[in-house]
């Protein structure tokens, strides 16, 4: 277990990390057009199912039964949004086309 | 020595997908670049998981194959859904990335219980809070979208009591924990409580605040995926969950706006019920009515026309008839564009998914901001299962209770078609003054069926 001091310093890493990613999500989010609100959506859940790498250690690391199970379900919640948010966000963006330029 | 290597590769594996994840997202601001942008996760993903995999704290596969294996069966199909059910598909995802969060959450308290800190406690409960209403409550908002439950607000008298109560018991037993953290027995309480509060807090909310609704519970779950990171120490979560987070934040905020209300107005605000009794009030009035062929002799004699679709094109599944009218109108030299609200259907960018599917190009598909100063010189503007959002009622009529609220400005046009069922007011109930206009033109009739009859119009009567 890490002492008081240094969890302390966990958490402010985190807080900082958790800070600039937040800004720079909104920079970046704020300038995808509403036309593709729906795909950002998709896309963003299939990112956050990356808690899947929490997922596998607590599954794979055998601490006790409980938690191998509570890891296996969730490495299956993740994984499913993880490989179904990714297709449906590529479908999704197949769909969107330019007009053909007009035949005169 | 050779473990501090390896999770030195793990760690570099994690910040190469976090810049994907970055870019990814950056790359999404254009539908041009858009398809990089996926590929580009999933790359971000892959080299995560693959170097978590091979981390030496994973020493037995047996579960993780299964659950991938599962994940898998679940998901493909989850992603081939059509793309009219895409709201219910995301709220399902919501659930599951809920599900995920909390369920790390708690096996991490199990694991570590009862040498834990008081800001390990804090940062658990708090993960697993926000996971666990987020799950229950995106498992209502998916099956109001599937209308497995009733789609109109279900509210009872002190309901914002309970519903806060229950909330607070949550954190009164957070608060217990923490100073607790021994108290094991508690954290089931603390888990089911927060389950309730999570139902508690959707059932109450109507369908067509769901945009709302399904982008706060995105930014919840970011959120718990965040946490989840600073309890573990792992900035790849803390990264993805503040990205998801403010995703899901913007998106709130946007559809707050465009509906002129608040976060505390949509969560706590019971809309249906208020405008049940404004709907009481209603005068009769005169209104003008077409048939399909005076409707198809009127869009074929405009130079331009602005489709304006709502969740009612969506239940209808007549964005594929307006392909075929547009098609026509488009080939007779027509400018035809799409007006489309930021709160129309029943998620954000819901009606672009739908058009774009159709194969409508998207550059014909214009946002509220680009359309409304193109209407004065639309010759028709023609509206198909929408409603509030053309409401003029919400720039005139102070007692309106979607005062306020931007709207797209069809009133401005020259004429304006609207194909509706019957007068009656939609579940919001709210009476639309513009239907009652001289330049009004109700076209009665299923959305579908009708665009049919003016597509079919169009291309036998010659004009």
């Amino acid at each position: 277990m890490p002492s008081g001091a240094s969890q302390y310093g966990i958490l402010i890493d985190c807080l900082y990390v958790f800070v600039l990613a937040g800004f720079i999500g909104f920079e970046v989010i704020k300038r995808v057009s509403p036309l593709l609100h729906t795909p950002l959506m998709a896309l963003t859940n299939a990112l956050d199912a990356i808690v899947v790498v929490a997922a596998i250690i607590i599954a794979g690391r055998h601490s006790s039964t409980l938690s191998t199970v509570l890891g296996a379900v969730a490495v299956a919640a993740a994984f499913s949004n993880m490989v179904g948010g990714f297709l449906i966000t590529d479908r999704m963006l197949r769909m969107f086309k330019l007009s053909k330029p007009k035949k005169r | 020595m050779n473990h501090i290597l390896q999770q030195q590769l793990i760690d570099l594996a994690y910040i190469v997908a976090i810049v994907l994840f970055i870019l990814a997202l950056k790359w999404l601001s254009s539908p041009a670049t858009a398809r990089h942008g996926v590929f580009a996760g999933e790359f971000g993903a892959a080299l995560a998981v693959i170097a978590t995999l091979c981390d030496y704290q994973v020493i037995e596969y047996k579960w993780i194959i299964v659950a991938l294996v599962v994940g898998a069966i679940v998901g493909i199909p989850l992603g081939l859904v059509p793309m009219t059910a895409v709201p219910q598909r995301t709220a399902m995802s919501h659930a599951f990335g809920a599900l995920a969060a909390a369920m790390i959450g708690i096996a991490e308290y199990y694991v570590r219980v009862p040498n834990i800190s008081k800001f390990e406690m804090v940062e658990i409960a708090l993960e697993v809070i926000i996971g666990s209403l987020s799950l229950t409550g995106s498992l209502i908002a998916a099956g109001k979208l599937q209308e497995v439950l009733p789609q109109r607000p279900i509210t009872y008298k002190g309901q914002n009591i309970v519903s806060l109560s229950v909330l607070g018991a949550a954190i009164v037993i957070a608060i217990w924990l923490m100073i607790h953290p021994g108290a094991r027995q508690l954290f089931p309480a603390m888990i089911v409580v927060s389950l309730v509060f999570g139902v508690l807090l959707v059932t109450p909310i109507g369908g067509a605040d769901m945009p709302t609704v399904i982008s706060l519970l995105n930014s919840y779950v970011g959120l718990s995926a965040a946490l989840l990171g600073f309890v573990l120490n792992n900035k790849v979560l803390v990264v993805a969950g503040a990205l998801d987070g403010s995703s899901g934040f913007i998106l709130s905020v946007i559809m707050c706006k465009a509906m002129n209300r608040s976060f505390t107005n949509v969560m706590f605000g019971a809309f249906g019920q208020v405008q049940a009794s404004a709907a009481a009030v209603k005068e009769e009035r005169t209104v003008r009515s077409a048939t399909a062929e005076e409707a198809a002799a009127i869009l074929g004699a405009a130079s331009k026309v602005a489709i304006v679709p709502g969740y009612g094109m969506a239940v209808a599944q007549a964005q594929h008839k307006v392909r075929e009218l547009f098609d026509i109108l488009t080939k007779k030299g027509i400018d035809v564009k799409f007006g489309i609200h930021p709160v129309a259907g029943r998620m954000p960018g819901h009606m672009n998914v739908l058009l774009a599917e159709a194969d409508i190009p998207y550059d014909r598909l214009m946002d509220m901001d680009a359309i409304n100063p193109e209407f004065p010189q639309t010759d028709v503007v023609l509206i198909i299962g929408a409603n509030d959002v053309t409401n003029p009622a919400a720039k005139t009529d102070q007692g309106s209770p979607i005062y306020g609220m931007p709207i797209l400005e069809v009133d401005k046009a020259r004429t304006v078609m609207v194909i509706k069922r019957s007068m009656s007011p939609g579940f919001a109930g709210i009476a639309n003054p513009l239907y009652y206009e001289d330049k009004t033109l109700m076209l009665f009739g299923d959305a579908k069926g009708f665009v049919g009859d003016i597509v079919r119009e169009l291309t036998g009567g010659g004009h």
